[in-house]
């Protein structure tokens, strides 16, 4: 166990670092040179050529990624050539909010789908079993922002419960901060409930066919009931990993979201620096999410052999 | 009525959207304590029988008719899946085939038999653990403190097995259903099974309704015995009566196919359309130590034509020191070389892993032995003895840790490309699973023809050849156009056979080929075999755990386990005097009709 | 041959298990295969015919309300919904076309090598990295790389085709490097190597035929994926640009009618969800259809 722990832990670390590489090739490397972009096509040589002195852009590419990195790991992720301003209290604060959204909606879609998708699978012959399957099928073609926008148009601008944009601290006031949390929640939510009631249908349905359940029935257990002793923990497997994996969809997938109802969460700075041509936000920024998606990555890995006792012997 | 445990009536079962019915007509009963073996071969209906029973159909079959049980108020077929737990839950338990995927792999074996107890609701909260204890101990579980911690996964077969078994008594059922319950396992690990069943089974009194496709494996177990075919019921009797005296032709077609040492005029296996002059198994042979079924084997032996090597060789199969091989010669070899020469074979597998280090499992350890042209060489052994390793070595798919293989006049160990294409040309290969050994999406024309596509032959030529061999294995030649899965088998079994022997090779390597098979296409398979190592001349070296198959076709044997040789030799003479403990364990452990029958008499 | 009975009847009950899963399965594939040719219909009539030209701008009719004239009603400018809608639907096709060719192209055969090397003592280091790097991959999702495309190069279709595509390929390499690593670990590929079959050889032969089901399915599925991170990034001004009609841009731009003109964001996120979910059926039904559990195994 502890081994099969390291063992990721070192993945981890070695993905970290290659796709750090990546980040700061795409961004430093390819394009040419940031102060340009940053300035625009229009500027003279001489402003580029300052701005580069200024942030050390004139330094081999080696040296620059070497500082890069040593500032991430001391928390500074450098200055904006835009705007001038650290951008490391921005990420810090904008991830935040996007956490907030984000787990919200990941734990709204589990809530959600667990049930409806055991019940859909029960009850797979019936009509009401095979209205859930037709339903989550429509619900994964509709994108979340789609949702979204339904949703403004019911819930806020007809009916009036809910502000259709906006966002407020949970220290500045929590009424007002769950109000406004709702509707970007919801929109995220649905759309990763239907994507999730079918892997859950589909993973109890398999596990339905195991010999195991079989052998509970025999020992005196409904059917029902030994689904919900023996089948569930197996069949959570598979669904933790979905649920691994829309996650750190959702990370990146909420800048939709964030736009529309004008929250200030870590893809609305995103897309505002690359409307800026900030360069350097951006490959900040886009190191924060892909360190995110690999940390949720590997907690996932981790729960495996929490769950199945297999892989906790198999190392 | 009320007097039988359990009594089916005109037990009918219809698939869901389709017109046939897969079960017709099934009425059987079962008194109390008494034990019925249920015998039949695959799609028999013997399965769906059983889960009938238990209240555990699938839900896409229909089943109509009337299934009652002493104890249980109404018909099994229309109760509802409550008062069907709870009847599961007092009177009936079952043991399954597969005791891996049966038993739940996230949970402690202790914790899965302690949940019948809870259920059953008789032993006190306080006393399960003594009573988990208990069970385990009654069905002798190595260790069974410990093993009440265990996962499924850190047990063997086996044990899983017994594990199993002490789910189903937990509640004290009066009817234990067991479906193939020794199917999955050794033979060794088998025989013990089977007495332990047995032995349970009269200690706590209940009833036993045993379902396998082994009419050896059913005579120690039950009384009476019910024979099904295509889903019905052909015949019913005492064990005895259906050994010696079977009235129905299906049946007497499967004892006579199940008896591997009995042959007929012509020194061939029984099959279901020869049996008619099958005479009934020999009492008293199993042991192997009479004089008469030695007898018995000798014209097998007398009608083939390559009988001088294996008499004149005296056993060149055996076990030798590595240093001294070359040295070696039998004086009577009138061959100048052996054709496979293996010395001091060892195949280490080492498993990967960033931070793990295993020490590396020892699938071969030093084999040694030869194969003079023309023999046949049995190569017998358990699961994890090594000996599809070993095939796959000599057969050049993959190379040993260390030591020497010589096929013909290639090193295999170090062969080249080139010239292990040439020895793929002499040595061919046929598989176990007739499933999976075809590529489902060739047709058979292109999956017997592969060899010689391989060797760049024309198009027209290879089709002769496919159509001639074809027809060697008794196939019609419209076969050619059809995919694998229209056919049955054994017939894939055939196609298989003719793709490795459409090259024309000297040596032929069968890997379990007849153990997926039904024991009636069995038979066939091993009289077309027999037949097909004469007509070609083949050398043959046939790889099985089934000790009876092994000493119908072999003239020599090689014991294996555990990555060892055992013991080797002559085949009649292992089979007469082992040597070793563990060969005269695995003669013994293995079921026989002659044997099965003195048991009972 | 009527040798053995038994086993013959089981064949035909797995052949006609077959035969009525495919039936059943249709009923998916058809709805999924519908919606789809509606949406390459439509693609294709945009090119000989629409009600009006995409850029006509008529003041005099702008956000109407359906009606004969405008079907669909209009927008801001006044311009045919419905024509965009047409229009909208060659870029959507385009970018997923695009987007899969790139992913099928380069993601199977890295799946294929990836599960080839891991059987030779050389290659299983390489394996290991090829798979790794893909993983690393598998942690910049579409929607990220697209976004930093556009970052670094002009927002556009061409980008986010390209990054799209680029994020597909680790699902074709998972799936073709299973695929792959089960077809090499039968028994038939084993026959075949006995039989002297070189490895290009079985990988034509053998590799490609039985896992095609399998990547098909992967590309309808991504189709899906990449129809939604086309309109996600034009919604977000990332992708297409104008005044190139596209879905997710005229879903961006009737935002600011949401109470007035709500049809506006109606008829692009209609089709959207469509077009994903005439992908996501049909892959649904591919599915089952290629699913190796399906693949009938007569012994029981």
């Amino acid at each position: 166990m502890i081994i099969y722990v390291a063992n990721r832990a070192i993945q981890f670390v070695l993905a970290l670092i290659v796709a750090s590489v990546v980040v700061f090739a795409l961004m430093s490397i390819l394009p040419g040179n940031a102060a340009q972009v940053a300035l625009g096509t229009n500027a003279t040589p001489d402003a580029v050529a300052a701005l580069e002195a200024q942030y050390g852009l004139d330094q081999p590419p080696l040296i620059r990624y070497f500082n890069w990195v040593m500032g991430m790991l001391t928390g500074d992720f450098g200055t904006s050539y835009v705007t001038g301003a650290a951008i490391t209290p921005v990420i810090v604060g904008s991830v935040q909010v996007t956490g907030i959204l984000v787990i919200a909606a990941i734990f709204l879609a589990i809530v959600i789908a667990v049930p409806l998708g055991t019940f859909a699978a029960l009850e797979q012959r019936n009509w009401i079993g095979v209205t859930i399957s037709a339903l989550s099928q429509i619900g994964i073609a509709v994108p979340n922002f789609l949702a979204a926008i339904i949703l403004v148009i019911v819930f806020s601008l007809t009916l009036g419960w809910f502000p259709s944009q906006g966002w407020m601290a949970p220290v500045e006031g929590l009424g007002g901060f769950l109000i406004r949390l709702v509707l970007p929640v919801v929109s995220l939510a649905l759309v990763q409930a239907a994507i999730l009631t079918r892997y859950v249908r589909s993973a109890v349905l398999d596990v339905m066919r195991e010999d195991y359940i079989r052998t509970a029935r025999a020992k005196g257990l409904t059917r029902t009931k030994a689904l919900f002793v023996h089948g569930l923990r197996n069949a959570a497997i598979p669904v933790i990993t979905v649920a691994g994996v829309q996650l750190a969809t959702l990370l990146v997938g909420a800048v939709i979201i964030e736009q529309i109802f004008v929250i200030p969460g870590i893809g609305s700075e995103l897309v505002r620096a690359v409307a800026n041509r900030d360069l350097v936000s951006v490959q900040g920024i886009v190191m924060v999410l892909v360190f995110l998606v690999l940390i949720i990555n590997l907690i996932v890995d981790v729960l495996y052999p929490i769950v199945d006792p297999r892989i906790r012997n198999a190392s | 009525m009320a007097e039988n445990l359990l009594e089916v009536r005109d037990l009918t079962i219809t698939p869901a959207g389709a017109e046939a019915p897969v079960l017709h007509d099934v009425s059987l009963s079962l008194a109390p304590g008494e034990r019925v073996g249920l015998i039949g071969e695959s799609g028999s209906g013997k399965s769906l029988t059983a889960q009938s029973v238990m209240g555990l159909l699938p839900e896409e079959l229909r089943a109509q008719g009337t299934v009652s049980l002493h104890g249980f108020a109404g018909n099994v077929l229309e109760a509802k899946e409550k008062t069907l737990a709870k009847m599961r839950s007092d009177l009936v338990s079952m043991v399954f085939q597969e005791p891996m995927s049966a038993l739940n792999p996230l949970m402690r074996i202790g914790d899965q038999i302690a949940e019948v107890l809870r259920i059953h609701g008789e032993v006190a909260r306080g006393d399960i653990p003594g009573r988990v204890l208990d069970l385990l101990t009654s069905v002798h579980m190595p260790d069974p403190d410990s093993a009440r911690y265990a996962y499924p996964h850190q047990m063997s077969g086996g044990q899983r097995q017994r594990a199993m078994l002490a789910i189903a008594l937990a509640n004290s059922p009066r009817l234990l259903i067991c479906d193939e319950p020794t199917t999955a396992l050794d033979v060794t690990v088998q025989k013990h099974m089977l007495d332990l069943i047995a032995e349970r089974v009269a200690a706590v009194q209940a009833g036993l309704l045993f379902i396998t496709h082994d009419l050896a494996v059913v005579a120690g177990v039950c009384d009476r015995v019910i024979v099904m075919y295509a889903g019905r019921i052909v015949e019913t009797g005492s064990v005895h009566q259906i050994f010696t005296d079977p009235q129905h032709e299906y049946t007497r077609g499967l004892l006579a196919s199940s008896d591997l040492e009995a042959t007929d005029a012509h020194g061939k296996l029984f099959t279901l359309k020869t049996a008619l002059s099958y005479a009934g198994p020999v009492d008293g042979a199993g042991s192997g130590e009479m004089p008469g079924h030695t007898n018995e084997a000798e014209p097998v032996n007398e009608a083939e034509p390559v009988k001088a090597d294996s008499t004149a060789a005296g056993g060149p199969a055996d076990v030798r020191d590595p240093a001294s091989a070359s040295a070696r010669e039998t004086g009577a070899a009138d061959e100048s070389a052996p054709l496979i020469d293996v010395s001091g074979v060892s195949k280490h597998f080492r498993s990967r892993g960033l931070l793990r280090r295993r020490s590396p499992v020892r699938a071969l350890d030093d084999i040694s032995f030869s194969v003079t042209s023309g023999q046949r060489l049995g190569i017998v052994g358990e699961s994890g003895s090594g000996k599809s390793t070993l095939l796959t070595i000599l057969s050049g798919l993959d190379r040993p840790t260390s030591g020497r293989v010589r096929v013909g006049d290639i090193r295999v160990e170090s062969a080249s490309a080139p010239a292990l294409r040439s020895l793929r040309e002499d040595l061919q290969i046929v598989f176990q699973d007739p499933f999976a050994s075809l590529d489902p999406r060739m047709r058979v024309e292109d999956i017997v023809s592969e060899p010689l596509t391989a060797r760049g032959m024309a198009r027209e030529e290879r089709l002769a050849r496919v159509e001639e061999m074809l027809l060697a294995v008794d196939l019609d030649t419209k076969a050619m156009r059809r995919y694998p899965h229209q056919f049955s088998g054994g017939q894939r079994q055939r196609i298989s056979i003719a793709r490795a022997l459409v090259t024309r090779p000297q040596i032929l390597v069968a890997d379990e080929p007849v153990s997926a098979l039904d024991v009636s296409v069995r038979s066939q398979v091993l009289n077309l075999l027999t037949d097909l190592v004469d007509d070609y001349a083949l050398t043959l070296l046939f790889v099985s755990h089934d000790l009876g198959v092994v000493k119908h076709l072999c003239s020599d044997v090689i014991v294996m386990k555990d990555g060892h040789i055992v013991e080797s030799g002559a085949t009649e003479d292992i089979y007469a005097n082992p040597r070793e403990d563990y060969t005269r364990k695995l003669i013994a452990a293995t079921p026989s009709l002659a044997g099965a029958l003195a048991s009972i008499t | 041959m009527s040798e053995n009975p038994s086993t013959t009847s089981a064949g035909e009950t797995s052949m006609d298990r077959r035969r009525r899963t495919k039936l059943r399965l249709n009923a998916s594939m058809v709805i999924g295969a519908v919606l789809i040719f509606v949406i390459v219909a439509l693609a294709l009539v945009s090119f000989v015919w629409t009600p009006y030209d995409p850029s006509v701008v008529d003041p005099v009719a702008r956000l109407q309300a359906a009606s004969p004239e405008h079907l669909f009603g209009t927008d801001k400018f006044g311009r045919d919904t419905l024509t965009w809608i047409m229009y909208g639907a060659r870029i959507t096709l385009m970018v997923g076309i695009v987007a899969v060719g790139i992913a099928v192209l380069i993601g199977t055969p890295i799946g294929i090598i990836a599960a080839v090397f891991a059987q030779y003592p050389w290659g299983v280091w390489l394996s290991a990295v090829i798979m790794r790097a893909n993983d690393i991959l598998l942690a910049f999702p579409a929607l990220l790389l697209a976004i930093v495309f556009a970052a670094v190069y002009q927002p556009g279709t061409g980008p986010a085709m390209v990054a799209v595509g680029i994020a597909a390929i680790p699902g074709f390499a998972r799936v073709a490097r299973s695929g792959t690593m089960q077809v090499l670990g039968s028994e038939y590929v084993r026959a075949a190597k006995a039989s002297n079959r070189s490895a290009p050889a079985i990988a034509i032969v053998h590799v490609l035929p039985n896992i095609a089901g399998m990547v098909i399915v992967q590309a309808s599925v991504a189709f899906a994926i990449s129809v939604l991170a086309e309109a996600g990034l034009s919604f977000l001004g990332l992708g297409t640009q104008a005044p190139v009609p596209s879905w997710g841009r005229m879903l961006q731009e009737s935002q600011q009618f949401l109470s007035t003109q709500p049809e506006l964001a109606l008829w692009p996120g209609l089709f959207i969800a469509l077009a994903v979910l005439g992908f996501n059926l049909l892959g649904d039904g591919l599915r089952d259809r290629f699913d190796p559990k399906m693949e009938a195994r007569g012994n029981g």
